[in-house]
């Protein structure tokens, strides 16, 4: 009568189980893997074909000749910096207040809508309010009196500020709801009257967040192409600071030297796109983690 | 003490002041309380105005591009819709391929990037440890930031190139009696399944981050109840986590589609632009945002223009759709809870 051994190892029906699990954690493991495989494959492809083309010259000259090797970006680098400096110009403001309403003052019902409505424009497709801002500014019948009827860089930014918009203001919301409320009574309590409360207490607590919020968002437009194929792209091979000319930018620059078929553009593409991304990339992890850090500093 | 304590946090009301002796009258100078009154209406006028203009703004794009499109709605009617001609000499247009190979594109993009993205949100919220969740959250976020226009580059160059010389003839020699997947045998570059996995790629970001929120909110007790009724860590994965927040999956993977459908400039870089429409993935093909995005300097005619714009009101209502879509089962999920 020797007592059985009992093993751990499972058998017969366990045993299908546990490999059935362990077939599961393998495919969302190999998941994981295949998404990191095609960021670093992408990553990797612009880094080594990008780099190498960059140069002091690449960011101070004008495109070259047709044909003609070296160039730079130059037009394109000042052009991207003007249009998305207008988007901001014209979504910052306009965001942050559509916030302020909705945090501060809206009736509940109001606040929803507003935020469907943001939600839906944020689903738009960025190609859709590039030929909007066509038809508005550009196009066809209804020429906006002294901007109308030609692509400009104020068209272009206009298309970028309705990208950034719904980021800025969805992001300033998420903010302006983790302000205490313990901050507004202490301000009520003082005899200051809302406004003041407003602008002096809710919207410095949650600046760190809005700031990082719009960085996000600038982040995304300095990226952004399908706004200024049809309000932007036009444009002459020089630095243009002029907000009522078209202007070259980084996005559309890669666009079109990648669908052309000469190597020399082919190169100056992928050094192109070293270049943002390099931007993108670094100013929305520098924002992302800062703005956890604000996050937490509100919730804290 | 105690009362001292319970004082401090309430400081307007130490000293034995009555509340309701308090009046603005007596605390405020006149000037002030105009100033108030003013700046209040002032903020709240302005802000309000602010939100509005946002509002306006969706009502603007969609009103604006119907009123361009107008011309050619008139002129075409809804045939534009299953017509399948886009000949711009002959100022003939129909959308048909455009709006088949929209849906198709963007399909089989979902089909691709859904699992997987499901995948990646269960192995970031209940497989990888802590040490690695965090990096590799943030680094399949950083996918979310790369411009489309890179994406595309690299789609052009590296992903088509090898989806033409392994991908494609390897699923076309395993699959190619089926004709959507038939191969031929020269290696054709652009195509609208590299179209697929590029627009893959890009939804995977978005899909994944928020089915790995889904999945953290799942109650432990629900998941540690399954573990200790004896479930393998698949089994309570598929009978406690996915069904708890099914709706939730659903929507991120809708919104996920709504991207898809509108993405315009990596889809145009990749699928070659190229109706009429050819039965196989393995050919080049078209959608409506791609077409708009190639376009741009390319509209001569006040048809085209306005039959361009008619694409965009499609678009635009097929995403719209879409997100609404999206949002309500979000709405119906979180009442749910």
């Amino acid at each position: 009568m020797a007592a059985r051994e009992l093993s751990l190892k499972a058998t017969g029906r366990a045993r299908r189980r546990l490999l059935v699990s362990r077939a599961a954690e393998a495919t969302a493991v190999g998941a994981a893997g295949i998404a990191l495989a095609a960021l670093g494959t992408l990553l990797w492809s612009v880094g080594s074909r990008g780099a190498g083309a960059l140069g002091w010259s690449f960011f101070t000259k004008a495109p070259a000749l047709f044909g003609e090797a070296g160039g730079g970006i130059a037009p394109a680098l000042a052009g991207s910096l003007l249009l998305v400096g207008l988007a901001t110009a014209f979504a910052l403001p306009v965001g942050v207040l559509t916030a302020l309403y909705v945090s501060e003052y809206a009736r509940p019902r109001a606040a929803r809508q507003v935020r469907l409505w943001l939600d839906v424009l944020n689903g738009f497709p960025s190609i859709v309010i590039g030929i909007f801002v066509f038809a508005l500014c550009v196009g066809v019948s209804l020429p906006v009196v002294g901007w109308g009827r030609h692509q400009s860089a104020v068209a272009g930014g206009f298309a970028l500020s309705i990208v950034m918009l719904p980021l800025v203001s969805r992001s300033t919301m998420e903010v302006l709801a983790l302000v205490p409320h313990d901050l507004r009574e202490a301000s009520y309590a003082l005899g200051v009257s809302r406004w003041q409360t407003v602008l002096r207490v809710v919207l410095p607590a949650a600046l760190g967040g809005i700031v990082t919020g719009t960085t996000l968002a600038v982040a995304r437009a300095a990226g952004e192409t399908a706004p200024l194929l049809f309000t932007s792209a036009l444009a002459g091979q020089i630095v243009d600071w002029d907000p009522t000319h078209s202007v070259q930018s980084i996005p559309l620059t890669i666009f079109q030297y990648s669908e052309s078929a000469d190597p020399n553009l082919h190169r100056q593409a992928w050094a192109a796109a070293f270049v943002l991304m390099l931007v993108v990339l670094v100013t929305s992890l520098a924002a992302r983690l800062l703005l956890d850090r604000s996050r937490r500093k509100l919730e804290g | 003490m105690v009362t001292g304590a319970a004082v401090g946090g309430r400081p307007w009301n130490a000293g034995g002041v009555a509340a309701g002796s308090l009046s603005a009258d007596r605390v405020l100078p006149r000037s002030r309380r105009l100033g108030d009154r003013v700046g209040d209406g002032l903020l709240h006028g302005v802000t309000a105005v602010a939100a509005l203009l946002s509002l306006l703004l969706v009502a603007a794009i969609a009103w604006r591009v119907a009123d361009g499109a107008w011309p050619a709605v008139r002129t075409f009617g809804l045939g534009f819709l299953w017509h399948d001609v886009w000949n711009a000499p002959l100022d003939r247009f129909g959308a048909r391929d455009l709006i088949v190979g929209t849906v198709v594109t963007s399909f089989g993009a979902m089909l691709i990037s859904a699992p997987l993205s499901i995948a990646i949100g269960l192995f970031l919220s209940e497989l990888a440890p802590p040490t690695i969740r965090t990096p590799v959250g943030t680094l399949i976020d950083m996918l979310a930031a790369v411009p489309s226009v890179v994406v595309g580059l690299w789609g052009i160059y590296v992903l088509a190139p090898f989806d033409a010389q392994h991908v494609q003839p390897l699923l076309g020699s395993v699959l190619g009696w089926i004709p959507l997947f038939a191969h031929g045998s020269d290696h054709v570059e652009s195509t609208v399944f590299t179209a697929m996995l590029v627009l893959a790629l890009m939804t995977i970001p978005i899909t994944s981050s928020i089915c790995r929120e889904l999945f953290l909110r799942v109650p432990a007790e629900l998941e540690q109840g399954a573990i200790a009724l004896g479930a393998t860590r698949w089994e309570t994965v598929r009978s406690i986590v996915l069904p708890s927040v099914r709706g939730g999956v659903v929507a991120a993977v809708v919104l996920g589609l709504g991207r898809a459908l509108g993405e315009a400039i990596a889809v145009t870089q990749v699928i070659g632009n190229f109706i009429p429409l050819k039965p196989s993935i393995f050919e080049p093909g078209d959608t409506i945002a791609s077409r708009l995005a190639n376009q741009y300097q390319g509209a001569v005619s006040t048809t085209q223009v306005a039959a361009l714009l008619y694409l965009g009101l499609i678009l635009l209502a097929i995403t719209f759709a879409t997100n609404l879509a999206a949002q309500r089962v979000v709405r119906r999920f979180e009442r749910q809870r």
